[in-house]
């Protein structure tokens, strides 16, 4: 999909642009080429899963991606604006958001002041320019964002180390899901989830989706990656190795995109 | 008589209780068990003040556990009460600083030595208001100093705060030392005490109406703020708390930098009630501080605690000290007690802890 790229995408932004379009992305670590001339590109609605075997490269991207790496080589374009991802929050303010495997929850906060940290609502007026924060109005925001999500947080009030794993899972993809505008990044977001919460996960993604935000999920996990993507993406050794349609391919197909023992190319 | 002194005690405890006692997320527990359990924990150390109070009450009679008794318990906490605040801020934030007992006394030096260098000393005191209203200014100024220092040389070199503020502990207490040549700066004006030290608005002293002023505010920060949440959030999981877009190192630096500055006014407190410095009588302080904290039940790893329960902390050994004497026990008794005090507070802590993963 990387090959797609239409010239002079950069000036004028019609609907069709890739919502995250990655080119010739290279970085290197010392002696080990971690990522050689990486593309790919996801539309918004539109849910990209990220496969590959380890060392393939798929975390190396997501941190290109999501500005936590600078790359060496290679430019990035969100809405067909090329950016340079210095750091996360740069990422952040244009609408990149990432779900980190470790879930980067402050155990001893509520769900609701995980998912405003670092933007809190403030009180109107002088209170709020003093810096207090707007507690009800947040707890109120969450609790409708969490519907709408479908995510199951049985009480935004709870302090999150009292969340079952699922729980927790869902409150760290729900704060991405809620400030991600054009691009959610999640990685490995079932690593750690049974059959149910996985379920659940799939649903968030969904709902995540269709609210039309691009979404690039990386997964080790085939049936969650068939059950979630629209397409698969897959890295073997640093390079692109084979680009699927979800509902066109097999999981054999992927299989062997992934372990490199049948070469596939399926590219449209 | 009885009636006054719940009336005492009400005041400066009352004026805590408006701060909202709460975690920042009161939030309901899976399980009732959890949840009586929770409120137990929350507030025993609660129970444990009004316990104390009640007991030393009925065995001294009325008459000895009076209004200038409880007068006098808030008056001699109000220092480790200042200090408590502070480290309050820094202990949530998932740092110690062992340094606040030197940074006092070392501001308190600098602060008498500006005070004797304008009024001079004798019997004849000059401009004693400017002199003291520089000296005592000075001594904030001084702590604040001290506090970035301990800040900045954590954040910028990445040494554990325990390490760093060890460090600071001794060089403050020794340039204390240096300054003074091992000789307390003594006798300074008696203003200071009059206008401050020894003052009493409405039957209660300044020093004890600024500390409480200091813990409502510290307190409404902490509960209330973004600069609060951000406290808890860092001290909880500071990786969180920077990919959230929160700045951990110049709040670190800021956490340290209010501890300082709480130190250089409990600095410029003890010489206004005493006109002297006393180098070698806040040893301890630290330890006073920290233990405060911890009897409130906040975890030193960070993330957890709140003001009102460092202020019951501060009160605690403060009301033990005074009831002791009143009950006619031996005063060395009340470092025993408060040590299982301090025992039982991270025991329960830690029960705590753990029926919480069992309930996730």
């Amino acid at each position: 999909m990387g090959g797609s790229l239409a010239p002079g995408v950069e000036a004028v932004a019609p609907p069709s642009v890739p919502a995250l379009m990655a080119e010739h992305i290279s970085k290197r670590f010392g002696h080990v080429q971690a990522l050689t001339n990486v593309s790919l590109s996801v539309g918004a609605g539109e849910v990209l899963a990220l496969m590959g075997d380890n060392g393939a490269g798929k975390s190396t991207l997501i941190k290109v991606l999501s500005g936590a790496l600078s790359p060496d080589a290679g430019r990035i374009f969100v809405l067909g604006q090329e950016h340079v991802l210095a750091t996360p929050s740069q990422a952040r303010s244009i609408g990149i958001e990432t779900v980190y495997q470790d879930l980067a929850l402050a155990d001893d906060l509520s769900a609701c002041s995980n998912l405003f940290l670092g933007r809190e609502l403030r009180r109107p007026g002088l209170l709020g320019k003093l810096g207090f924060y707007d507690e009800a109005r947040m707890r109120a925001e969450s609790v409708r964002q969490i519907a709408e999500l479908g995510a199951r947080i049985p009480d935004v009030r709870a302090r999150v180390k009292m969340l079952s794993g699922g729980q927790r899972q869902s409150v760290a993809i729900a704060r991405s899901a809620i400030w991600a505008s054009e691009v959610l990044i999640m990685d490995e977001p079932t690593a750690a989830l049974g059959i149910v919460q996985t379920a659940q996960v799939v649903e968030l993604i969904k709902r995540t989706r269709d609210r039309g935000v691009a979404v690039i999920v990386i997964s080790h996990s085939m049936a969650f990656s068939l059950a979630v993507s629209d397409r698969i993406e897959v890295l073997r050794l640093g390079e692109n190795e084979g680009s699927f349609v979800t509902r066109d391919t097999t999981d054999n197909e992927v299989v062997a995109a992934i372990t490199g023992s049948q070469w596939r190319e399926a590219r449209s | 008589m009885a009636g006054g002194q719940v009336v005492t005690t009400t005041r400066t405890g009352g004026a805590l209780v408006h701060e909202p006692p709460a975690a920042p997320t009161p939030g309901r527990e899976p399980g009732t068990r959890a949840k009586v359990l929770r409120q137990l924990t929350r507030n025993w150390v609660l129970l444990v003040l009004v316990a104390l109070i009640v007991t030393f009450w009925s065995i001294s009679g009325s008459e000895f556990f009076s209004v200038p008794d409880f007068r006098d318990i808030l008056y001699n906490a109000s220092e480790s009460g200042v200090l408590a605040a502070g480290m309050t801020l820094v202990i949530i934030g998932g740092q110690i600083d062992l340094s606040v007992g030197s940074v006092l006394v070392f501001s308190s030096v600098i602060a008498a030595k500006v005070i004797v260098a304008i009024e001079g000393t004798g019997t004849t005191f000059h401009h004693p208001d400017v002199a003291l209203t520089v000296g005592l200014l000075t001594a904030v100024v001084v702590g604040t100093a001290w506090g970035a220092l301990n800040g900045v040389l954590v954040v910028a070199l990445k040494i554990p705060s325990f390490i760093v503020t060890l460090g600071t502990l001794g060089m403050a207490i020794g340039l204390s030392d240096v300054i003074t040549s091992g000789a307390d700066i003594a006798g300074l004006s008696p203003t200071l005490q009059t206008a401050i030290g020894a003052r009493q608005v409405l039957g209660v002293p300044l020093l004890v109406i600024i500390t409480a002023a200091i813990m409502v505010v510290a307190g409404i920060v902490l509960a209330r703020t973004c600069f609060g949440r951000y406290t808890y959030a860092i001290g909880s999981n500071a990786e969180a708390a920077r990919r959230a877009g929160i700045k951990v190192g110049r709040h670190v630096v800021v956490l340290f930098t209010i501890m300082g500055l709480l130190a250089g006014v409990a600095g410029a407190m003890d010489i206004a009630r005493f006109t002297t410095t006393s180098v070698i009588a806040h040893g301890a302080d630290n330890l006073i501080a920290i233990a405060a904290v911890v009897i409130g039940g906040a975890s030193l790893f960070g993330g957890s605690g709140t003001m009102f329960r460092t202020a019951i902390g501060v009160l605690i050994p403060a009301v033990l000290t005074t009831g002791l004497i009143i009950a006619n026990v031996q005063s060395f008794w009340q470092e025993v007690i408060i040590g299982a005090i301090l025992i039982c507070a991270v025991a329960i802590d830690n029960v705590k802890r753990s029926s919480e993963t069992k309930a996730g």
